[in-house]
């Protein structure tokens, strides 16, 4: 068993496609959606977490790629910038996941890039904005 | 009475190197284990920090003349308007000042990307900084715009002046209302979503001299990384307020003014910050030493963020139209604990002043005064301290 946090993204013209139903029914996958941003005639986002047979999983993303789906890994996505963060705790209530934590007592700020599910709050929550987002260059 | 120590002598101990300097951190062991007056024999002085938003933050320039020479009456730095109504050439950038052009809060809420406290940075750092300057030209000031790049090494003078910096005790913010305000306290969610403070409680400079025994005019600092001077009270300096038995203040009271060479001091504690919704500022690192003078002051430095309390405040209504009053007290040991209680429900605390910030520079300055780098300096006067008699005033308001 693997399992991996994964960014889709697809074109409007697949947006109507039950590409989850495919993952789950043809490769025998795990998925649990942790974010979906889905419009009509728009690029969609996916955010999910996947997991299943190692084998099917590469099947399944080579499918993915052959239907016009761009996929990258979320930890290359949300950047901790340490270099920038000056350990305050502005992002601490705010990310929703408990991705961005104060480690006590150090009170240090820790990104812990597992539980992050992208969703972009810490972005501008961050006074010193050390938080980056790529959400935009391919694979 | 017990011991008494003076400045001097705590100065030949620091030059020959046998001072013993504990951060404010590391006294409160030692002070639990051997009790005040076996501490105060031991400790020469104590050290403190605090590294946090402080909007009254600025830096004086003087860029020189160039040929013809200009009487600068509307000046920008990357952009970002600096204040001038001084001499020729002396302008005065202050930390929360934006570009003309930033949208502001017109779309809700602003994002305030780069301002006076980004420029300082920028300068600090030695980026090269782009300068718009116009007037209306004179015989002796002929020159009406100038546009052209400097960098800090390149101007005469860089003197950051803070007029009110080191708040003594913050209220911690929360937010009663249904919808996210956004807030110089940061993000706050509704219904009492968090509590944001600001303050590094048992490092903070002016917890540790909560009557300003110590601290006065021309005390020798850690600023911004470099060496400044308390040069007067900051303004607001409010010392009449509740304390607890220990002198320290149960609401915001006591501030600085510092004052420093900017070109001595560095990036890595003077950073431009961006609060949502609300504008630009400059973070500060500002470190303060406690020299040891009897067991009183030993006392004072001893102070824990258990013993510290502050008001819960309503920044949805009750700060911004200036109702008073406040939720509750709170300690900053349940604040750094990530939650507390108010009204029978648990409400996640974020700290805005950063604490391991706080206590890197209470270490660099230990650091700094161990080596023999940083002597302690007597103040020249006293700042005004409970029982001056001052209070803050609002502003009149009338036709």
């Amino acid at each position: 068993m693997i399992k991996h946090k994964l960014v889709l993204r697809f074109p409007a013209s697949l947006v109507e496609q039950p590409l989850i139903y495919r993952l789950v029914k043809d490769y025998d996958l795990m998925v649990n959606i942790l974010r979906a941003d889905i419009n009509p005639r728009k690029e969609g986002r996916l955010v999910m977490e996947v997991s299943g047979r190692e084998e099917k999983y590469q099947q399944a993303l080579q499918w993915l790629r052959d239907q016009g789906l761009r996929i990258t890994n979320l930890q290359q996505q949300v950047i901790w910038r340490s270099d920038r963060c000056t350990q305050c705790g502005a992002c601490s209530v705010i990310c929703p996941t408990g991705a961005l934590a104060i480690s006590r007592p150090s009170m240090a700020i820790r990104f812990y890039e597992d539980k992050c599910v992208a969703c972009e709050h810490c972005i501008k929550a961050c006074p010193a904005r050390a938080m980056e987002i790529y959400l935009n260059n391919g694979e | 009475m017990g011991l008494e120590r003076t400045y001097e002598e705590i100065n030949e101990k620091i030059k020959s190197g046998k001072a013993v300097v504990l951060t404010a951190e590391e006294v409160l062991d030692l002070v639990e284990e051997k009790g005040i007056p076996a501490a105060a024999a031991e400790v020469d002085v104590v050290t403190t920090g605090t590294f946090g938003p402080m909007c009254s933050s600025g830096v004086f320039l003087n860029l020189g003349h160039p040929r013809p020479r200009i009487k600068i009456t509307e000046a920008y730095l990357n952009g970002v308007r600096a204040g001038t109504g001084l001499a020729a050439v002396d302008i005065y950038l202050g930390a929360t000042s934006l570009p003309p052009t930033d949208p502001g809060n017109r779309s809700y809420p602003g994002e305030f990307a780069y301002g006076g406290g980004h420029v300082i940075e920028d300068l600090v750092a030695g980026k090269e900084i782009r300068l718009e300057a116009h007037s209306y030209g004179t015989d002796c000031y002929p020159l009406k715009k100038i546009e052209t790049k400097f960098r800090l090494a390149e101007i005469n003078e860089a003197t950051m002046f803070n007029p009110r910096n080191s708040y003594q005790n913050y209220n911690a913010a929360v937010n009663i209302s249904e919808k996210t305000i956004y807030t110089y306290m940061g993000i706050l969610k509704p219904d009492l979503g968090n509590a944001n403070y600001s303050t590094s409680g048992q490092l903070s400079p002016l917890f540790n001299d909560p009557l300003l025994k110590t601290i006065g005019i021309g005390t020798r600092i850690f600023l911004g990384g470099g060496i400044g001077y308390v040069a007067w009270n900051g303004t607001q300096h409010n010392p009449e307020v509740e304390r607890n038995p220990g002198g320290v203040p149960n609401y915001p009271a006591g501030t600085l003014a510092v004052i420093g060479d900017l070109k001595g001091m560095s990036p890595r504690w003077l950073r431009g910050l961006s609060f949502l919704g609300y504008g630009a500022t400059l973070q500060v690192g500002l470190g303060i030493p406690i020299p040891i003078l009897n067991e009183e002051i030993m006392a004072y430095t001893a102070v824990r963020d258990r013993d510290i309390l502050t008001p819960v405040t309503d920044y949805s209504r009750s700060y911004p139209h200036r109702e008073g009053g406040n939720l509750g007290m709170v300690s900053y040991a349940e604040l750094n604990s990530g939650s507390i209680t108010l009204n029978g429900r648990r409400v996640p605390t974020a700290p805005l002043s950063s604490i391991p910030g706080a206590r890197e520079i209470a270490l660099t300055l230990k650091d700094w005064i161990m080596s023999g780098r940083f002597l302690l300096s007597r103040p020249a006067a006293p700042l005004p301290s409970a029982g001056a008699n001052i209070t803050v005033k609002p502003l009149p308001q009338r036709k």
